[in-house]
């Protein structure tokens, strides 16, 4: 990925078009494309937090719904005891998004450091495994937890508090926060890109060795990366309790770990702003593929999957670069 | 719990042990020789139970019904392999994952429209039904017949790897592609009849494991995540260590599910003791995977030093 | 996309003339959202096919009323379900919504339904948390509520006279209501309850333990692929002749029959449903299911079929009035009505009063494993949570 000075024109044209389609979107007034563009804006930020270890460390982390699951059970959590007027642990429950933010990231941060420190002595095929692994442990851990409806999960009946002063109920605020939130992310993360810690995570995924010859701790960088991944990821998953008013342990499996590398490829790995098109890209596919396959022919709808599977493997074949390299041209 | 029991509950570990064994050895084969992280593996598993099935309903014959069904699941494999796989060795593991995980869908949704979405009739055949007597309790045949094919199967690949030419050449090929390919010898046939090899024991380890399992979409996906758990544990790419673990986490699964409740009880109240026994036992082999890995990150017998 | 489909699908049905120019101004929109992709895709099939057949000998209107299903996948994902719900009722304003198969995914889709005011009849799932405290104006379940099946069972398990039973069950919130539903029933000794993990492939170790604590029955709750294999299991460990299964209609129902074979004859099972329940209708549903679909149609099934007949009854009551969300639901409160498994009414909090019967599992003359009715066990059956609804 460019400096933002060394972008060219195309680079330009797609993020003003991107930024200019995001702000204007709730002002079509359509609710259903709201709440679709919503959903997207929640992946996107999980897809471009898992694309920090992905595309930059080059460790394929197979169990980051882990993560994601974690921070919609702090949303789920807190619903249960509010609603029903208990403590948790001896405090009081919140419903302030901020504090569940702040929860979120502390709970999958600390998730990710304790067994990142096992998963990254590993490479490779092993690491995919290994989180994988335990990402399954905290999956049957939820499926079995019945204070908390095991595997039937959590209605929830209203949305976290914006603290006062917002109304997450709102649609429209609801999109902006979520549209806030990534832009943040993709900020920082562009300049994480470019920092020095970048460039030692970069630097290790291509010759470790080397890296380390330098007398970089690149074992405590990747680590760090990895903490970092899982606390935005966590918190992505607060925005995505909100945003379906449901947290249960389904978020947690591993087809949506598999989902979100998906996504990442689909858009571009290593791009940042890759996985956003790849999240967006996914999603509509999902939601209007098996309506298209219905207008060729009526009752085949039910086999889209049929066709995603190919084209997952096309994507995988030929589009090293995803989607933002076709858009961008040569990009990295 | 008396001896006999325990004995029993051994037995029963063991035996979960192999059924998983013939599913990992495929994969770790693949993984070791080509270096290729194969999540469709589950789908040639589910392919040979479901192919078998097909024919004994029409042919009413077990053993040639299974034969058939790995060779045709050996050709679907090769065909995987030539089109779209041979195209990714090499490449970062991230895309392996990418396209086998496509493949998946493609297979599930295919096994779908051909059988359609209910689970389908597979049976053990007339001559592996029944039970004989073994440590106190009458022992299911077919299950013994599922020992007996695992402990056939490894002994056959411990021969094919160590004794053959075809097993030179893929411990060669694993270590050095270029120094094989110098030998004269065409590496992409070897490596398209090694993914077939890999495909035939899924679908054989998917024909034994369907009279006693549910014949359905997505059967390959509940025992891979198992499978990939043993191999990483025994150490990816060694069919020994494959082996090794999957005893491991047969007994270890076998007995965190027979025991654990009991012994929870000598604490906890019954009903507690059940419940937190049951959601241990369903974490106990990942938390043996991640104990291994955390002092032996290689795996317990890793394939190349 | 979807607006365009339907117009399509209206046009056509216009050209047809199956739809009067004046009806096609006030058309009942359904949304069928269910599992029709992926692992978990046979009962949500089951439940769609039964519903259309129902429409069709409706002759497409329900109630008198033209009808539009919009059907959808929901890949039996929680946020899948939601993303659709969403879809359905701000792009194609659907009046009501049903065809869902996993509690799960129901308790995930109620928060956004009811905000919305639409009525969701589940044609399957019917969790304990929507049945007591927090029963709600806009949900309605036409199959039972969960623990109905078991409670059968442990009734006639009691009634046989067993001194003792040994209970498995996955270990998840159904599989616990499952138990305590048998338990609420059976009064005799509880040798082992065992709960394993959800998905589990493998029953040997809790077979071994099973037979080792002698119980004079089993009664176990296996949805899926977990009851396939654990019936299979069972069968080869040579026990069914010595200590008989017992389960719920769900261990039982003709997709698992179909898959297990003769392992599974004679067991019994609770239901609310078999397919020898002597009443016309029944024997028309039974037979057209076989006859359009090529195979017998399972609980499931004969659920979606049900479920389309309330609504029929539902809309017929309203009158011309149907519109009317308030009048709706009165309507629908209080259907009463010959269903496939005969008598069928709501209870207060929007779950079945109705029979349910044991039901053995047989071999027919013609190879079929099928279920065959044994007898009645509880007449006009209301759950256990009702009483602690306040209906608002």
């Amino acid at each position: 990925m460019p400096r933002f000075s060394e972008m060219g024109w195309r680079w330009h044209l797609l993020l003003a078009f991107a930024l200019l389609l995001a702000f204007a979107l709730p002002w079509l007034g359509d609710d259903y494309l709201t709440k679709l563009a919503t959903r997207i804006l929640v992946f996107a930020l999980a897809a471009a937090a898992l694309d920090l270890v992905l595309g930059l460390g080059g460790l394929v982390s197979f169990g980051h719904a882990a993560f994601l699951g974690l921070g919609a059970y702090v949303v789920g959590v807190m619903f249960v005891h509010d609603f029903e007027g208990t403590t948790i642990l001896g405090l009081a429950p919140t419903q302030n998004v901020f504090l569940q933010f702040l929860l979120a990231a502390v709970l999958a941060g600390g998730f990710a450091l304790v067994t990142g420190a096992v998963c990254l002595r590993t490479r490779g095929v092993a690491f995919i495994m290994i989180t994988l692994a335990f990402a399954q442990m905290l999956f049957y851990f939820f499926v079995s937890l019945r204070r908390y409806n095991g595997e039937d999960g959590i209605a929830l009946w209203n949305r976290s508090s914006g603290g006062g002063w917002l109304d997450l109920e709102d649609l429209a605020v609801f999109y902006y926060f979520a549209l806030a939130f990534l832009v943040l992310f993709l900020a920082f993360a562009f300049r994480l890109y470019h920092s020095r810690f970048g460039r030692v995570i970069r630097g290790s995924k291509d010759n470790d060795r080397r890296m380390q010859a330098l007398g970089f701790p690149t074992y405590r960088y990747r680590l760090t990366a990895y903490v970092l991944s899982a606390a935005v990821t966590g918190v992505a998953g607060v925005l995505l309790a909100n945003a379906t008013y449901f947290v249960g342990p389904a978020y947690l499996s591993w087809h949506v770990s598999g989902q979100l590398i998906v996504m990442v490829v689909l858009g571009g790995i290593g791009t940042l702003f890759g996985p956003v098109l790849g999240a967006a890209l996914f999603i509509l596919m999902e939601e209007f593929l098996p309506d298209l396959l219905d207008l060729v022919a009526t009752g085949s709808g039910e086999y889209w999957q049929l066709l995603l599977g190919p084209l997952l493997v096309v994507v995988a074949l030929f589009a090293r670069r995803g989607l933002l390299g076709v858009l961008v041209g040569g990009g990295r | 719990m008396d001896l006999l029991l325990l004995l029993q509950q051994t037995l029963n570990g063991l035996q979960l042990g192999v059924m998983l064994f013939l599913m990992a050895a495929g994969l770790t084969l693949i993984f070791g020789i080509m270096d290729l992280i194969n999540l469709a593996h589950g789908s040639f598993y589910m392919l040979g139970a479901y192919v078998t099935a097909w024919l004994v309903g029409l042919v009413d014959a077990f053993l040639p019904a299974l034969a058939l069904a790995l060779l045709a699941t050996a050709a679907v494999g090769y065909l995987v392999e030539v089109t779209t796989l041979r195209r990714l060795y090499g490449r970062d593991h991230l895309y392996q994952v990418l396209a086998t995980f496509g493949l998946i869908l493609f297979f599930n949704e295919g096994i779908k429209l051909l059988f359609g979405p209910q689970p389908i009739f597979l049976q053990p055949p007339d001559w592996l039904s029944g039970q004989i007597p073994l440590f106190g309790a009458p022992y299911p045949i077919i299950r013994l017949a599922i020992i007996a094919v695992g402990l056939a199967s490894a002994l056959l690949l411990w021969w094919l790897i160590g004794r053959t030419r075809l097993g030179m050449l893929i411990r060669a090929g694993a270590d050095d592609r270029e120094m094989v390919q110098a030998l004269g010898v065409d590496i992409a046939r070897l490596f398209g009849a090694i993914f077939a090899l890999g495909a035939a024991l899924a679908a054989l380890a998917g024909a034994m494991a369907g009279p006693i399992l549910a014949v359905r979409i997505g059967m390959g996906e509940d025992i891979l995540i198992l499978a990939f758990v043993v191999i990483v544990i025994g150490g990816i790419g060694s069919v020994r260590g494959a082996f090794v673990g999957a005893l491991l986490v047969g007994l270890v699964d076998t007995y965190g599910r027979a025991l654990l409740p009991d012994l929870l009880a000598v604490f906890l109240e019954r009903t507690v003791a059940d419940a937190a026994g049951a959601s241990i036992a369903s974490m106990a082999i990942y938390i043996l995977m991640a104990l291994v890995l955390a002092f032996r990150p290689r795996g317990l017998l890793p394939a190349r030093a | 996309m979807r607006k365009l489909f339907t117009a399509i699908l209206a046009s056509a049905a216009m050209a047809a003339g199956s739809a009067g120019p004046a009806a096609a101004q006030q058309e009942l929109k359904i949304g069928l959202l269910t599992t029709l992709s992926g692992p978990g895709s046979g009962l949500g099939t089951d439940i769609r096919d039964g519903f259309r057949l129902a429409l069709e000998h409706l002759g497409g209107n329900l109630g008198g009323v033209p009808t539009l299903v919009i059907e959808a996948d929901d890949q039996r994902k929680p946020d899948v379900a939601v993303q659709k719900t969403d879809e359905m009722i701000s792009r194609d304003g659907i009046y009501l919504m049903t065809g869902q198969v996993w509690s799960n995914l129901t308790l995930a889709m109620m928060p956004t339904l009811a905000r919305n005011r639409v009525f969701f009849i589940s044609p399957n799932a019917g969790p304990s948390a929507l049945a007591g405290k927090q029963c709600n104006p806009w949900f309605f379940n036409t199959a039972w509520q969960n623990d109905n099946n078991h409670e059968a069972t442990g009734a006639f398990v009691q009634k046989k006279g067993y001194k003792s039973v040994y209970l498995l069950a996955p270990n998840y919130p159904a599989g616990h209501d499952a138990l305590a539903g048998f338990k609420r029933y059976y009064e005799g000794e509880i040798k082992g309850e065992v709960y394993t993990p959800l998905g589990q492939l493998d029953y040997a170790a809790e077979i071994a333990n099973l037979r080792a604590a002698a119980p004079e029955a089993v009664f176990f709750f296996y949805p899926g692929g977990m009851g396939i294999s654990f019936i299979k299991q069972y069968a080869q460990a040579g026990l069914i002749q010595d200590v008989p299964l017992f389960g719920p209609a769900f261990s039982f129902s003709q997709d698992i029959l179909r898959a297990v074979g003769e392992a599974a004859v004679g067991a019994y099972n609770g239901a609310q449903w078999s397919p020898d329940l002597d009443n016309e209708l029944n024997k028309k549903f039974v037979t057209a299911f076989r006859e359009k679909y090529g195979r017998l149609p399972s609980l499931y099934a004969s659920q979606g079929y049900d479920t389309a007949l309330v609504i029929d009854a539902a809309v017929r009551n309203a009158g011309d009035d149907w519109s009317d969300k308030a009048t709706f639901r009165k309507a629908l409160e209080s259907v009463v009505l010959e269903t496939t498994r005969g008598a069928f009414r709501f209870n207060r909090n929007h779950f079945p009063i109705q029979d349910f019967y044991v039901r053995r599992v047989v071999k027919l003359e013609d190879g079929t494993i099928t279920n065959r009715v044994v007898e009645k066990i509880f007449e006009d059956h209301a759950d256990a949570y009702a009483d602690e609804c306040r209906m608002r």
